[in-house]
């Protein structure tokens, strides 16, 4: 299974990444205005990376992978959700998660106040924690097949 | 003999729940209505769907539900998922550093 898989399956997945990666950002980003949200998006982009992983296999795969800056990235994101909501304690009603950006027109894309910044907060630390959850266990095999 | 038995009690029970439920579920569209505290004689999600898009600013109810109304709440879940998926990183590839 570490080898990847045969040219056909190689060539739709490298095809079809670009395309799953712009859709998972998409309904990241458009969390507060359509069915979808931060956990929902960050699935379907770690869903691409997992595909081209199982597509290439680990080593062969076209994304470059570097162990630490994701888990950075993972921190960054969960950090997103904390300090938006000490701000919001400091600066905003004085509640925690309180709104300090104004809340704009119902239906734009910048309106909600704060709830896009903690969609796209959660939706990074959801996408890489499952990236680095999959890494870890193929990871896993391909040292136990060596 | 053994096998029919149990079968015709599990039909036979399964038909009589799903008789009640259905006959006791609300009407299409309407919430249950609360029974304890002030707001009695209200309906907590039908007050959360008028209120949400003019307090909250977000065309989608779910997110003000999840991200404002019970922020705090999703926050612990994205720290379940933090630590859980410290755990898992620290099972698969210690196991390297042994070796």
């Amino acid at each position: 299974m570490m080898a990847g898989m045969t040219t056909i399956v190689r060539t739709i997945s490298r095809l079809l990444f670009p395309f799953m990666f712009l859709f998972g950002v998409y309904v990241l980003i458009h969390g507060h205005l359509t069915p979808g949200g931060g956990f929902q998006g960050g699935v379907i982009i770690a869903a691409a990376f997992v595909m081209l992983w199982l597509a290439y296999g680990l080593e062969q795969s076209p994304i470059g992978f570097e162990l630490f800056r994701t888990e950075i990235l993972e921190a960054i994101g969960g950090l997103t959700l904390a300090t938006v909501g000490l701000v919001g304690f400091a600066m905003g009603v004085g509640k925690f998660f309180g709104h300090v950006l104004p809340l704009g027109t119902l239906g734009n894309l910048l309106s909600g106040g704060d709830l896009p910044l903690l969609n796209i907060g959660v939706g990074i630390e959801v996408a890489t924690s499952l990236v680095l959850v999959f890494y870890a266990m193929l990871r896993k095999v391909a040292w136990d097949e060596k | 003999m053994r096998r029919v038995v149990p079968f015709i009690v599990v039909l036979v029970v399964g038909t009589i729940l799903l008789f009640t439920v259905v006959n006791s579920l609300p009407p299409f569209g309407s919430f249950p209505q609360r029974r304890l505290g002030a707001f009695e004689n209200q309906s907590i999600g039908q007050i959360i769907l008028e209120n949400a898009p003019r307090q909250t600013g977000s065309a989608n109810v779910v997110t003000s539900v999840v991200w404002d109304y019970r922020g705090y709440d999703t926050m612990g879940e994205a720290t379940v998922l933090f630590t859980a998926v410290c755990g898992v990183l620290m099972l698969f590839l210690a196991t390297r550093r042994q070796e």
